[in-house]
């Protein structure tokens, strides 16, 4: 794999809280149309790896480079802000709180691109049409206030406000673990397809390892701000060799799984 | 990619009562909505509309009661009382109006401030803020008055910069609370700017509080300023105002004519009730529908 | 086996800012003595409204008919005294402890509250018995616990204080809300374990209400299934997995991600889950089944018997064995 192929690199990465180190020696590389989950539990520090790629918190120290730039440092203007807006977005976790209650999805969709990209008002609606169908909204729906939409609606105007500006990586931030299991499907099969047709790269931090095997090709397993073990997905889920990894893996619910207490269940991994 | 979404539930939620223009105020709120109608026409029409000169003193009927054609009667310097009540309204009311509009303004402006960027403008900002705290508005007025010269002016700024603390400091937290919401995140990756993000999502969202606040201030001021009349240090007679007819019929309410003093406190009374009545309505609405 | 807790043909209607709204339609279920039931749904489906139907927690201004009996007792009736001794008799696990602890009380204060106030248990005993149940949900160097405040143990930690208290009361009906869905997947387990043994030791029946059909299937006896305010399905939890008798338990099975392997793509179900007021007449699935006929929207569907297990579905007995295939399609 050449080097251009690389969307998302992460080097010795550290944040530090006060006294409390949340990441620690973070390195990784996201080739184009691949996906990265980032595991673990509250308190592991993937969430603050997430916020610092998008630059809503500033790194102790290491680097960050998207699509060969450098965004480990606070943007110096208007206008690299934007640009790094247009390589990287989120989806955050909670579908009720990351809608303004006062903005419908199309306005949303549109003010976004208004920033970026001006043009004239049909060729912006012409977007905010192609975006709703990506994300399997009617126009109903992308003409309604948040909270006359559902949870999964909800989300899926997130994620078509991420993509509005035809990022090259999607930070995946728990997004469908607020949602109905039935609904929670549909939209990572709307993510796959995007995927699919966009060759966008997503990084999806999780804690739900099943959600994890859906959607990602390799995987990072944190706790408490270091990486103990990362692999294949599927490799990795199905052979872990980190106990903490083994204690994950055998912590998740199935058929003929029963719960043990951690003294136990030490003793068997 | 097809997936099918059906939603009854957004047709169900677009008919709800949430989702009117016309707020659901009550009998209460509508006749707030009523006294505040009438204050408002008051002050701009009254010095036009009042029967007689307000200032016009006639010693032979000082502290007449109501006789034909001068339903309120006449204070101790032979004035009509309801024509001073008329074309008092104007300062008082506007008064009351300026002292809000900038208190609420100043404030607004420094809570988005400490809230936007947080850490030390935050600190240098609420401490600064604490310590004009301790100044009472009305005393703050009184020195105003000794430096500038009384006049109704200097008192309502001074009771401007004594109350955007207050609006201040209640703005902040929920100016705070919406800075954390995960769509101002959202929008901050999409490289909008810090004026985009604050004034066109953070302030709307927080508006029914500032509109509460600013009619809870109106009901203030309309007090401190009267008060500050009373004093003799804000309008000055023979101007007619609210607070200065207070003022001056205390010598008419000693020698047993209480309607001079009595019908401007009921004026004052009634607008500020109204009003605040109709802010607390409006902002209790508004949190429950909005989220 | 002796029933428990009968509930026959329970509905609840909540009052709303729009008039009275149904939440749960002519619910029934049981739960024997020692039994773990399992009540699986999505939003809206009225499983946390049964509980609270049972456990007399409604909101108030709610409607409620048909019957729900507790060792014998119409609970639906009970006021006053009665109504206090069948609260102790039945505890509520919910989602956020933290919503339900008052912060700036120690924990001591608030396991005690109750066996002070109301049964006139003295301080000195009451914390002893706390210290035990603490224990009990294994928690080391209870004591120390005691003196602390909320703010001071983690999620988990404090989920079993939640546990231990219900357990003070010596409850002979657990209802667990969505008790573990706040958790971290090896405190889950950890906590799974503390209800699974509480079960074994004490005789605790269990209502375990959760989203998450696996997670139900692998700690209860039975499982049942509420879409729309009704019970589609109540069947063998173990069985529920594999073998499902409704097209929406088998549709739940299949949306979700399997972590032994990545599949092509996931079985969605269209549309949304739907609140028993805005349900559809005749079977209110029917607008998201893949199965679904002309016969299905036109009759009211009725629980049957079938192998074992319950379901509400007309067409059960013809798509036996086929639910999970058919969603392949």
């Amino acid at each position: 794999m050449s080097e251009s192929d690389i969307v998302l690199s992460v080097s010795g990465l550290r944040k530090v809280f006060g006294t409390q180190v949340a990441v620690d020696d973070m390195n990784f590389e996201l080739p184009a149309g691949k996906s990265l989950a980032i595991v673990g539990e509250s308190g592991s520090g993937k969430t603050t790896v997430a916020r610092m790629i998008v630059g809503l918190e500033k790194p102790t120290a290491g680097t960050i480079i998207a699509c060969g730039r450098d965004r480990s440092k606070p943007s110096r203007n208007g206008a690299e802000r934007k640009l790094r807006g247009r390589e990287v977005q989120i989806v955050f976790q909670d579908p009720y709180s990351s809608l303004d209650p006062r903005q419908t999805g199309a306005d949303l969709v549109d003010e976004v691109l208004r920033v970026h990209h001006g043009g004239s008002g049909d060729e912006r609606a012409n977007r905010v049409a192609e975006l709703a169908a990506l994300v399997g909204l009617d126009q109903r729906q992308m003409n309604a206030m948040p909270k006359a939409l559902s949870g999964g609606q909800r989300q899926r105007v997130a994620i078509a406000r991420a993509l509005a500006t035809d990022p090259r990586v999607l930070i995946l931030d728990e997004s469908v673990a607020a949602l109905d299991v039935s609904i929670q499907a549909q939209v990572l099969n709307v993510l796959a397809d995007i995927r699919d047709q966009r060759g966008i790269s997503y990084v999806l931090i999780s804690h739900d390892l099943a959600v994890v095997r859906q959607l990602t090709d390799e995987a990072i397993v944190m706790q408490r701000g270091v990486v103990v073990e990362r692999g294949v997905t599927s490799e990795l889920l199905d052979n872990p060799q980190h106990p903490y990894t083994k204690l994950l893996r055998a912590s998740v619910p199935g058929p003929g799984w029963t719960p043990q207490r951690a003294r136990e269940r030490a003793a068997a991994v | 990619m097809s997936i099918e979404i059906l939603d009854p539930v957004a047709e169900v939620i677009d008919n709800a009562p949430a989702n009117r223009r016309i707020p659901k105020l009550g009998f209460l709120g509508w006749l707030s909505v009523a006294v505040i109608a009438l204050a408002l026409f008051l002050a701009i029409f009254g010095p036009m509309l009042a029967p007689y000169d307000p200032t016009l003193s006639n010693l032979s009927y000082s502290n007449v009661g109501p006789i034909a054609g001068h339903p309120l009667g006449f204070d101790d310097q032979g004035r009509d009382v309801l024509s001073r009540l008329m074309a008092g309204a104007r300062t008082t009311i506007f008064g009351a109006a300026f002292v809000s509009l900038i208190a609420i303004f100043v404030g607004t402006a420094l809570a988005l401030l400490t809230a936007w960027f947080g850490g030390k403008t935050d600190t240098f900002i609420s401490a600064a803020l604490d310590v004009l705290f301790a100044f009472p508005g009305i005393l703050l007025a009184v020195v105003a008055a000794a430096v500038f010269g009384p006049s109704l002016l200097s008192a309502g700024l001074a009771l401007s910069i004594a109350y955007s603390p207050y609006v201040a400091r209640v703005l902040r937290g929920a100016a705070l609370k919406e800075r954390a919401m995960t769509y101002i995140s959202a929008l901050e990756v999409q490289g909008f700017g810090a004026w985009r993000l604050t004034l066109r999502h953070l302030l709307p969202n927080i508006s029914a509080l500032i509109v509460a606040q600013g009619t809870i201030l109106f009901g203030f001021a309309m007090v401190d300023l009267a008060a500050i009349s009373f004093l003799g240090l804000g309008v000055q007679s023979p101007n007619a105002d609210w607070g200065v007819m207070v003022s001056e019929g205390k010598t008419s309410l000693l020698q047993g004519y209480p309607l001079v003093s009595l019908s401007a406190v009921v004026c004052i009374v009634s607008v500020v009730a109204a009003v605040s009545f109709l802010g607390d309505r409006l902002e209790s609405n508004s949190r429950g529908g909005n989220r | 086996m002796s029933e428990l807790l009968t509930v026959t043909d329970l509905t609840v209607r909540l009052k709303m800012d729009s008039g009275m709204r149904e939440v749960i339609t002519g619910t029934s279920l049981s739960i024997a003595q020692g039994e773990a039931m399992g009540l699986v749904g999505e939003s809206g489906s009225g499983k946390s409204m049964t509980a609270k139907a049972i456990a007399r927690l409604l909101p108030d201004g709610a409607e409620t008919l048909g019957s729900v009996v507790f060792d014998g007792v119409d609970v639906l009736a009970l006021s006053g005294d009665e109504l206090r001794e069948h609260r102790a008799q039945v505890a509520v696990v919910f989602q956020d402890p933290r919503a339900h602890i008052n912060p700036v009380r120690r924990i001591d204060d608030f396991m005690t509250e109750s066996l002070r106030t109301l049964r006139n248990v003295p301080k000195g005993d009451a914390r002893t018995r706390a210290a035990t149940a603490l224990e009990e949900v294994g928690i080391d160097d209870p004591a120390k616990r005691l003196r602390q405040y909320p703010h001071e143990l983690s999620g988990g930690m404090l989920q079993r204080v939640m546990i231990a208290t219900a357990l003070l009361s010596e409850p002979r009906l657990l209802l667990a809300d969505e008790c573990t869905t706040a958790l971290d997947v090896t405190t889950q387990a950890e906590v799974m374990a503390i209800l699974d043994d509480l079960r074994r030791e004490r005789g605790l029946s269990m209502l375990f209400i959760t989203h998450d059909l696996e997670l139900a299937g692998a700690v209860c006896d039975r499982t049942t299934v509420m879409y729309a305010g009704q019970v589609v399905e109540t069947r063998e939890a173990r069985l529920l997995h594999g073998d499902p008798l409704h097209p929406y338990s088998a549709a739940l099975v299949d949306a979700r991600p399997d972590i032994d392997s990545t599949a092509d793509r996931l079985r969605a179900i269209p549309g949304r889950p739907l609140s028993a007021f805005e349900a559809p007449s005749g079977c209110r699935f029917a607008t998201r089944c893949s199965f679904a006929q002309d016969s299905c929207r036109e009759h009211e569907q009725v629980i049957t018997e079938l192998d074992g297990g319950f379901v509400r579905c007309e067409r059960a007995i013809e798509l036996r064995g086929k639910v999970r295939e058919g969603a392949h399609v």
